[in-house]
């Protein structure tokens, strides 16, 4: 059919609810009529160096004291009181009620790694090893202390529920290159901590269309919601029925001319083929052993590790936004043993993947970024840390990132980010801008307003740790 | 109009995106455009965020929505000089080559296109007339125009739509056919299919008053609320759980119900938001509108530890005022709770005032929720009535007055008790005097509290595993030692002794008088478990202690700890009891307790006396001597304890259990109550719940259109809800009647349903639907009233088909020359492929059930971790719109076709066409078992297979199959029946789906075929579809 006609136009301005203008031209140039791959809302604003970006959220809200931040002063300090001037009038969450506020030191040494010599805590053997591939921000601030909605935040740029995430703004206005595959993957790991909920309002789509929501894939069960068969229902008893289904569609199509039916059948055929395409993306069995070694993932455990190596087979299917959230960095108690067994869940598989794509060539046009939704206090809660937010520690690798370096500093205590502060919204611009977005000019309109996922604040990208 | 005009006009449609009505009227417009339609939008986009309404954030002291600030001296020069696009800057700005001077500035991204350029140019030229927003200027009811057409126009609404068809160069699509009209009423009124043989009769039905007979009838049905329920509880955010970090539960089903029960009986929308808002607040509020109140506990709200009780506060207030603008007044005032509106006249303090409104709900800013509203079935309040009743008749002082001869033996019974009491007792000094502690502490946190005979009881929610208790005792005399009773209690565990595993160990006693410890010669008890003597008390090692054997035997057990030297405490003084229980077994710290001091030279392990401390003197006393108020006592106590009275205790315990299991068990709600002095509430400056330095403000409403002041003293939630449809209100009817009229052609009068505010979208029929405003309002309010109009115009019943060449020139469907056709709502999707298979269980209200959902689907869930349990029997085929809805994990089916987690208003769900839907329709159980239940359907039907399947097309869309799709069933259908007929394992494994037991009167191999053919049926579009 001729992706011209007006009857094309109008099924895409009904089913993209409020898509803007460029984005409908956008997508009818770039769109074949039968093929319902979305290509994108917009073109990129200028040469994007990251193809896709894998992001891998620690949550639960690592301590960047027992990360990536060194301060030789906390040590000094360890057991004393913490000093007033740090914590008068600062939002606190547990420790609200708390007698006194005494400082903990680190709980593990540091040590100097890669020819960079970035300081990394000595829980994380592995990721020292790519010390000089990484570019660590140690001056993260965010607005939200407590779980939830500091996940939201740090996922949608505000806290008020409804609003798209960053997996489904990227894939909204940059569509993808899976054919069989949907765009935005989400895969989840547990252990090393308390397991804090993470709800899926995280890889929501919010006001953008629902196609652009995340989909999750498990590790136990149907690797993707609904995509086995019936039982008793073989792949060719299936086929008969989508040729059917299909069939039965196009008669009624051919009464009404409605372009809607024609989508329906090209989303038909689509799940047929994610039929076949899911199981054989999550079945790792077919990996080599020393992939597997590599990341010291055993197929279906469904560890950080083998979904790290899952992120990589999503990649190379052309997927556009890989989100691995690891529950496992809640250590309000106990700080010093949550660190050394979550580390062990999350350090080889991090350093594996972008060894890994390193080999393949990938990483130079894939985004990795690692950290949770906040820090730690420099304060003792018992032998733990609580939330904190004024300060913490993230690092970013691969496309178009600057290797061995650091950027930003704390305040000798690792309270409160104090040079070249990083916020939430610059992280996503920076993002955005790797991948070709100039952050202020991808917006979509809701509720009369022109929204974006870096809000209406200043939002810069940080132009120091890129290559 | 000039052909420049026309063309821009042209170029403006295409860019902008088919729905854009303005743009499409302005084509069509003349040399003057309109401020309302044309030029505003424009003006509100590009230009208020900088020169609006909002003070902080103006640049260059210039406000453009109001004609004072436009043409306000600016210094020589002004924004707009009406007339001449010389002297306006405002032009000037735009047309600038200059890069400085050029407005709006590079930087926001948002140029000017030539056709908006164009309409600015030509607004100024003509003047530069200033109109207000349309939304904010009063309904008026416009008379219909002079337009007709037979066979279309049925009432006015068609008038106002022919009209302006007939301004575009359309017409109107002919008259659906009848199988399309029954199906779409169905559908859209109640939201299930009509069965084949009502369609047959209605099609059959030629009487002139056969459609309007229809309305009534749907309108009567009890579905109708149902449907209407999905389309409320989207818009005030209703789920089954509190939205953040644990999303715990929350049952306030109730309110579901009362919105089902509103539109079925027509509660008259003033009155369904005055109970909403505030029916708490009505005088002799009923049980019904107190249950409608709940509405202002639908927000999301948290138990996250660590949460910060202000800052939740502030969270759920702008939730409130996010939602009640929203949802009845179609506005975006939540936008104005970090700043002034930057495109509608509201201000910061309007939120704040608003917010105010909620400010005396009664609610905890973090933690669980408590019900405050019991809701027992009609049968079981009867059954707690009798069990009252029961209880009451059968207290043992009455069952004793009604049987003298038991009366007797109890008495009897009585005194020798009192004996034996007497004689554990003692009389003399040197005896055992139990003492009630004080200053109890446990190290883990359990509670410990004293019982009336002196005795402790340990409980509560924490139970560590090693725990040291503190007590201390008022004594007086020379205390010469300490007994320590473990004692048995019905709480814990067996039974027994402690609350682990029933058994416990002290491994430390310590006695300290003075801040010094006492030294103690010895210790002896009446048991010792072997490996652990009672001497283990007072070595001061902590690895070893005393047990009691409590997890084999449910047993008293008595220590005896004597002095070295007498503790002389004179007339009054203390003793501190540690006992300490650091025992590597875990939780075996003593559930109940009871310390008592002795004076006597030779303390005695023996145990105390088994009765409440304040009966100690009155046993003491001789029987003939007590007062009556000693006698009442002893024998109220005695009743308690005497074996003869057991079974009528007995009686008594198991009433009063079964009524605390049915109190435990009722439906309750969350409702709005107040508190006695409402929150303070302040304007938080940009949004900062930790700012305390902005001003206190009052519930107060907008200003801007609040129309009369408001009465003495502090406005309420009832006065809010009074203004909300005040027949002054602008914004209240217009929103609702834009949504009602979206229900039933798929879109808006005005297209932005969720915001009428000044970057909403200008209606494409203004007068119409002020005439539907004006209707409703002057109506009385009257839903079905409105929905009856809308539904038995001409409009409502054309094709949504149409002529090739009129949908090409109105693709978007702007001008209604046709009707919408669209995929059903989640919920509607379900319930009438649930309708169609016959499976669907059509109960109305109820707690929300649980259909299937993949396991551990809920698995990120936490605090408690928890698994989604499905329902059983027949709660697993309900109706979409009660299945429970978890905000952090909708039903994933539900959540495939867009149904919304409810965490905020949503005035507009998104219709996707995407492969999860697919995956849904073809492999979710309840899809298949409904196909299985389909095919037994059509497999008994009367027919040879042709037959049969030509029943059941008809069954699943209302209308014959056709030659071809006939084929395509037949081939289906006998590819089918021949692979299970080779392989009825498979067959039997088809079948096996689902909870319901297949059908055992069918072939295995015949039934699965047909399955599969069913399967195809409902997974075709039109099954699912209102056309």
């Amino acid at each position: 059919m001729n992706p011209f006609s007006p009857s094309r136009r109008a099924f895409l301005n009904r089913s993209t609810v409020g898509i803007g203008s460029l984005a409908l031209t956008h997508r009818l140039l770039a769109d074949s009529a039968l093929s319902d791959r979305w290509t994108g809302a917009i073109k990129p604003h200028h040469a994007p160096k990251a193809k896709r970006v894998i992001f891998l959220c620690q949550a639960g809200g690592p301590s960047h004291l027992e990360t990536f931040d060194y301060k030789p002063k906390l040590d000094e300090l360890n057991g004393q009181p913490m000093p007033e001037s740090f914590t008068k009038g600062q939002p606190i969450a547990q420790l609200q009620n708390a007698k006194e506020l005494k400082i903990l030191g680190h709980q593990h040494k540091f040590v100097r790694a890669g020819q960079s010599g970035q300081t990394i805590c000595d829980q994380f053997p592995h990721i020292a090893k790519i010390a000089d591939d990484i570019a660590i921000v140690k001056s993260m601030t965010t607005m939200q202390i407590n779980h939830d909605p500091a996940h939201t935040f740090m996922n949608c740029g505000t806290q008020i529920s409804g609003r798209p995430c960053m997996g489904s703004w990227i894939q909204y206005g940059l569509g993808s290159e899976a054919e069989d595959l949907p765009g935005f993957v989400v895969l989840t790991s547990v252990g090393g901590g308390q397991n804090q909920p993470i709800a899926s309002r995280q890889w929501h789509s919010g006001f953008l269309p629902s196609r652009f929501q995340g989909v999750q894939f498990h590790s136990t069960g149907d690797p993707v919601l609904y995509v086995g068969n019936p039982k008793g229902v073989s792949r060719d008893d299936q086929r008969e029925v989508v040729d059917a289904v299909n069939a039965l569609n196009r008669s009624r199509h051919e009464m009404v001319d409605d372009p809607e039916i024609l989508t329906r059948i090209t989303q038909y055929e689509m799940a047929f083929r994610m039929q076949a395409s899911v199981p054989e993306l999550t079945d790792l069995s077919g990996e080599p052993q020393h992939v597997l070694d590599l990341y010291g993932a055993k197929p279906g455990d469904g560890s950080f590790a083998s979904n790290c190596l899952l992120a990589r087979r999503l990649a190379e299917r052309g997927v556009r936004f890989i989100h691995l959230y690891h529950r496992g960095w809640d250590h309000h108690g106990n700080v010093k043993g949550g660190i050394e067994t979550t580390s062990k869940l999350v350090d080889r598989g991090t350093w594996a993947l972008i060894e890994d794509l390193k080999q393949r060539d990938m990483l130079k046009d894939t985004l990795i970024v690692w950290g949770g939704e906040f820090g730690r206090t420099p304060m003792a809660q018992g032998t733990g840390r609580d939330h904190h937010i004024k300060g913490f520690s993230i690092f970013l690798a691969g496309a178009g990132i600057k290797g061995g370096v650091s950027h930003g500093e704390t305040d000798e205590l690792g309270y409160n980010a104090v040079i070249d502060k990083v916020s939430v919204h610059d992280l996503h611009a920076t993002m955005l801008h790797l991948l070709g977005i100039d952050h202020e000019r991808f917006t979509y309109r809701f509720q009369g307003l022109d929204m974006r996922l870096t809000g209406v604040e200043h939002a810069r990208v940080v132009s120091e740790i890129l290559a | 109009m000039n052909i420049r005009c026309l063309h821009l006009g042209t170029l403006l449609v295409l860019a902008s995106g088919l729905s854009d009505t303005v743009s499409a009227e302005a084509a069509a417009g003349g040399d003057r455009p309109s401020f309302r339609r044309d030029v505003r939008p424009i003006l509100s986009d590009k230009c208020f965020s900088c020169h609006g309404p909002d003070e902080n954030t103006r640049e260059a002291d210039l406000r453009l929505d109001t004609p004072e600030g436009a043409r306000a001296d600016l210094g020589g020069y002004a924004a707009i000089v009406p007339g001449n696009l010389e002297k306006s800057e405002l032009i000037q700005r735009i047309i600038t080559d200059n890069a400085d001077d050029l407005m709006p500035p590079e930087k926001f991204h948002k140029p000017l296109t030539a056709a908006e350029f164009d309409t600015l140019k030509r607004w100024v030229a003509s003047g530069g007339e200033y109109e207000s927003h349309w939304a904010y200027t009063p309904i008026t009811r416009a008379a219909a125009p002079d337009a007709e057409e037979p066979g279309f126009v049925r009432n006015d609404i068609d008038r106002f739509l022919l009209a302006a068809q007939r301004a575009h160069g359309l017409r109107p699509a002919g008259e659906a056919d009848r199988r399309t009209l029954i199906r779409r009423l169905y559908l859209d009124l109640t939201g299930l299919p009509p069965s084949p043989e009502t369609v047959a009769a209605f099609e059959k039905n030629d009487s002139p008053t056969a459609y309007e007979e229809l309305v009534d009838e749907l309108l009567r049905s009890k579905h109708f609320g149902e449907r209407m329920a999905i389309f409320w509880l989207d818009l005030v955010r209703y789920a089954d759980t509190i939205g953040y970090h644990s999303d715990n539960y929350m049952e306030v089903s109730a309110y579901r119900d009362y919105v089902i029960d509103a539109f079925n009986e027509n509660l008259t929308y003033d009155r369904f938001t005055l109970e909403q808002l505030a029916g708490d607040l009505l005088p002799e509020a009923t049980q019904r509108q107190r249950i409608a109140s709940g509405y202002n506990r639908l927000l999301q709200t948290t138990e996250e530890g660590g949460a910060q009780p202000k800052e939740y506060m502030a969270i759920y207030a702008a939730d409130r005022v996010r939602n009640v603008s929203e949802v009845w007044l179609g506005s975006t005032l939540g936008c104005a709770q970090c700043h002034d509106h930057k495109y509608d006249p509201f201000t910061m303090r309007d939120f704040y005032s608003m917010a105010a409104f909620f400010a005396d709900i009664d609610e905890n800013a973090v933690g669980k929720r408590q019900p405050n509203l019991k809701l027992p079935t009609p049968e079981e309040e009867a059954e707690m009535a009798d069990l009252k009743a029961r209880i009451e008749a059968g207290a043992l002082v009455k069952v004793l007055g009604r049987d003298a001869a038991l009366a007797g033996k109890v008495a009897a019974a009585q005194k020798q008790w009192e004996a034996e009491q007497v004689g554990r007792i003692g009389q003399s000094q040197g005896d055992w005097k139990p003492v009630k502690p004080e200053g109890l502490k446990s190290s883990g946190g359990q509670d410990l509290k004293v019982q009336p005979d002196g005795s402790v009881l340990a409980s509560g929610p924490r139970n560590p595993n090693q725990d040291n208790y503190t007590a201390v005792i008022k004594a007086s005399g020379k205390v010469t030692g300490l007994r320590l009773e473990a004692l048995t209690h019905e709480s814990l565990t067996k039974k027994s002794l402690a609350r682990g595993n029933g058994n416990f160990v002290i491994t430390n006693l310590v006695v300290t008088a003075g801040g010094k410890p006492v030294k103690i010669a010895a210790a002896a008890a009446d048991y010792e478990q072997p490996g652990y003597p009672v001497a283990h008390l007072i070595d001061a090692d902590p690895k070893t202690g005393w047990a009691g054997n409590g997890h084999v035997e449910a047993k008293n057990r008595t220590a005896v700890l004597t002095f070295a030297e007498p503790v002389d405490l004179g007339a009054g003084g203390e003793l501190k009891v540690d006992l300490h229980h650091q025992s590597p077994y875990s939780q075996h710290h003593l559930g109940r307790f009871r310390l008592s001091v002795t004076e006597s030279a030779k303390p005695e392990v023996k145990p105390g006396a088994d009765i409440p401390l304040d009966l100690i003197e009155a046993i003491a006393v001789a029987p003939d001597q007590r007062t009556p108020a000693q006698r009442d006592a002893l024998a109220a106590h005695y009743q308690t304890v005497a074996p003869d009275l057991e079974p009528h205790r007995r009686d008594l315990a198991t009433w009063q259990k079964r009524l605390e299991d049915i109190d435990k068990g009722l439906r309750t709600m969350l409702v709005s109550a107040s508190l006695k002095e409402p929150r303070m509430t302040r304007v938080l400056d940009r949004g900062n719940w930790m700012d305390e330095s902005g001003d206190e403000v009052q519930p107060r409403l907008p200003e801007f259109l609040a129309g009369q002041e408001p009465a003495a003293g502090r406005a309420t939630r009832l006065d809010l809800a009074r203004w909300i449809t005040s027949p002054d209100n602008p914004l209240t009817a217009r929103a609702f009647m834009n949504r009602l009229w979206k229900l039933y052609f798929g879109k808006g009068i005005s297209p932005d349903v969720g915001d009428l505010g000044g970057q909403g979208k200008m209606p494409t029929h203004p007068e119409l639907l002020d005439w539907l405003a004006a209707e409703f309002r002057d109506g009385g309010w009257d839903v079905k009233r409105m929905v009856k109009l809308i539904v038995t115009s001409g409009a409502y019943r054309q094709s949504s088909v149409g002529e090739a060449a009129v949908r090409e020139k109105d693709p978007g469907n702007v001008w209604l020359a046709r009707q919408g056709r669209w995929r059903l709502e989640a919920e509607l999707v379900r319930d009438t492929s649930l309708e169609v298979a016959g499976l669907l269980v059509d109960d109305t209200g109820g707690k929300s059930v649980k259909p299937y959902q993949p396991a551990k689907f809920w698995q990120h869930l936490n605090f408690p971790a928890r698994e989604w349990e499905n329902s059983k029997g027949q709660d697993l085929y309900r109706r979409g719109l009660y299945t429970f809805w978890c905000r952090s994990f909708p039903h994933p089916a539900m959540t495939a076709f867009d149904a919304p987690s409810r965490e905020e208003c949503t005035a507009e769900r998104p219709r996707s066409n995407t492969p999860q839907q697919a995956l849904v329709l073809l492999n979710d159980p309840v899809y298949v078992e409904a196909s299985r239940a389909f095919a037994a359907r059509i497999a008994r039907q009367p027919a040879d297979d042709s037959g049969k399947l030509a029943w059941a097309w008809e069954a699943a869309t209302g209308r014959p199959a056709a030659e071809n799709e006939r084929t395509i069933l037949a081939q289906l259908l006998a590819s089918q029946q021949k692979r299970y007929a080779a392989d009825t394992e498979s067959a039997k494994l088809l079948l096996a789906t689902g909870d319901s037991p297949a059908p055992a009167d069918v072939d295995p191999a015949q039934l699965a075929a047909w399955t599969q053919v069913a399967r195809a049926i409902l997974n075709a579009y039109e099954t699912t579809s209102r056309f």
